[in-house]
């Protein structure tokens, strides 16, 4: 480590000190603050939330708001609701990543990488247009069922869009790469004849995948099925573009609490009750990142 | 090299249609004439003409090329010095809060953070008067912390991949350690800075949850625009507005992959 001897000069100080106080202002003081907000009371004011001292100087702090998101059944449907739909989305990106993952790390370079290219494409390409593109799809006079009625499978349109259907299409396309860039990485690195000397052996194809192939995988199974479930858990602009109005999601009702019924302090603690359900993939996820750096380094 | 099971042949087929198609029926669609969007009425520019007629498009795209640019050369830079402190510093005091704070960005639900800078951008406001208005500050600012994680994960994984003995020998020679810094490392992991810079650039163009958040009334992004008009269903100009930022964007991936591959053919 050359850069290390000289602890402490001036210069290191600084160029700690720079980052380290932007992340603390900007990303952990917001936190303290969503916490005391969560807090309050709503009330109509400008900001709209009771101070965290009250008139005499004693502490001002209630825990309504989080007693509420526990006891009000409509959350507790929507807390649900959304991890269910998180999942879904992770079991078809795996589903359809896995195979994917495989066939891109078994071609041959030159098409592996033009494969890989064509998987991080679409990353570049803005989100919110991904999902838009959708839209034109799945529309009662979209593309998919203009198809449909003009080869006569079926005489009126069926209704897409809006449902949740649409939203597991939606949340599939965008985290598909999260998916298979991970299981690429560890399949690639795979040695392959393993799975031939099982099966010269008399493995059967089935038998070769569960018993090797699939626990080889699997660091990248849980980094994939992690880096797809978490963005999913929070999202906002799927469920608003393509799912119904009646689909309650997380990151939704979130928006909606403050932006249209201006309840701060309720927004606040959905906002920490969404990042208590999300500490444990996400401690889960730094964990086995960790090992991964560990056993490649 | 054996070939590919038929069936991992097929999800590949399926997979890459999958991710395609929609892209390229917003290219075809674009040029319908009709005002329906999902009617095809014949082949026509005309949306290609309004659309840089269209006075709201022009300047959101124009604000957030502003934000997309600054943030992502503030966030290069502290990602830089951020990735040199975790991988080259050794230990200081506060070292496990700093990491935590530099990869938590990476996975935190954009609702999270846009709310948490909104609601701390209010209290400054109440507290000291700044920010006194918010759009392309407070924006520049949100960007500029999530994305600065994104530089310190590109550039920590080329230091830790990097051979130290360069530093080491200038070191040795007698070499002051911040001009080791600038003469070797630096120089060293451009290639990883200037990837970081880019990824800032296109996470900023690409967000809409957070700028909306954190933006004030009359300052409204790209993404922001766009959103607030397909809130309401597909439109033939928003087609246009798409298939010129895909186009763009694939030219440009396309072109630094080909260039990419034959700098590593001829070496």
């Amino acid at each position: 480590m050359a850069l290390k001897k000289r602890q402490g000069a001036l210069w290191q100080r600084i160029t700690i000190a720079v980052p380290y106080l932007w992340l603390f202002v900007f990303f952990l003081l917001p936190f303290g603050i969503i916490l005391k907000i969560s807090l309050a009371d709503p009330v109509i004011a400008q900001p709209p939330f009771t101070p965290f001292f009250d008139a005499d100087g004693g502490l001002s702090i209630t825990i309504d708001n989080f007693l509420f998101l526990l006891t009000d059944k409509l959350y507790a449907v929507t807390y649900i609701k959304s991890i269910f739909m998180a999942a879904t989305a992770m079991v078809l990106c795996l589903a359809l990543g896995f195979p994917m993952a495989y066939g891109i790390a078994r071609a041959n370079p030159t098409t592996r990488s033009l494969l890989l290219l064509l998987i991080v494409l679409p990353f570049w390409i803005s989100f919110l247009l991904r999902v838009y593109a959708w839209m034109g799809l799945l529309n009662n006079y979209g593309v998919i069922n203009n198809f449909l009625m003009w080869v006569g499978f079926i005489d009126q349109p069926i209704q897409m869009m809006y449902t949740d259907f649409a939203i597991f299409i939606g949340l599939t396309y965008t985290y598909l790469p999260f998916m298979i860039l991970p299981l690429y990485a560890t399949l690639e690195r795979m040695d392959l004849d393993l799975v031939d000397a099982a099966q010269d052996l008399g493995a059967s194809r089935t038998i070769a995948f569960w018993d090797i192939t699939w626990p080889l995988a699997r660091p990248g199974v849980i980094a994939g099925c992690l880096l797809v479930f978490i963005p999913a858990m929070g999202e906002y602009v799927i469920p608003y573009l393509l799912g119904g109005p009646d689909t309650l999601l997380i990151g939704r009702v979130l928006f909606d609490e403050f932006f249209v019924n201006r309840d701060w302090p309720l927004a606040s603690s959905v906002a920490i009750m969404l990042l208590l359900i999300l500490v444990v993939p996400i401690v889960f996820l730094q964990r086995s990142q960790a090992r991964d750096a560990e056993a490649t380094s | 090299m054996k070939k590919q099971s038929r069936f991992v042949f097929s999800v590949l087929v399926f997979g890459y249609a999958f991710l395609y198609i929609p892209l390229a029926s917003v290219i075809v669609y674009s040029f319908n004439d009709s005002k329906l969007a999902t009617v095809w009425g014949g082949f026509s520019t005309r949306w290609y003409v309004e659309l840089f007629k269209n006075e709201q498009i022009l300047d959101a795209a124009f604000l957030s090329l502003r934000i997309a640019t600054t943030s992502a050369t503030l966030a290069t830079i502290f990602g830089t010095m951020a990735g040199l402190i975790l991988v080259r510093f050794g230990r200081f005091r506060g070292q496990t809060l700093f990491s935590g704070m530099i990869t938590a960005p990476l996975v935190m639900p954009e609702v999270i953070t846009g709310l948490s800078l909104l609601l701390l951008f209010v209290s400054l406001q109440q507290l000291i008067g700044w920010p006194a208005q918010r759009g392309f500050t407070t924006i520049t600012i949100a960007h500029t912390t999530f994305s600065m994680a994104y530089v310190a994960v590109i550039v920590r994984s080329r230091l830790a991949t990097m051979d130290e003995s360069l530093e080491e020998a200038a070191m040795d020679l007698g070499c002051r350690p911040l001009r080791i810094v600038f003469d070797i490392t630096l120089p060293l992991i451009a290639p990883a800075m200037i990837a970081g810079w880019l990824l800032a650039f296109t996470l900023s163009l690409d967000d809409l949850v957070i700028a909306s958040f954190v933006s004030g009334p009359g300052s409204s992004t790209l993404p922001m625009y766009i959103f607030s008009k397909v809130k309401l269903g597909v439109t033939p100009d928003i087609n246009a507005l798409a298939s010129l930022i895909i186009l763009i964007i694939s030219i440009l991936v396309f072109a630094a992959w080909f260039t990419a591959r034959r700098s590593q053919a001829s070496t």
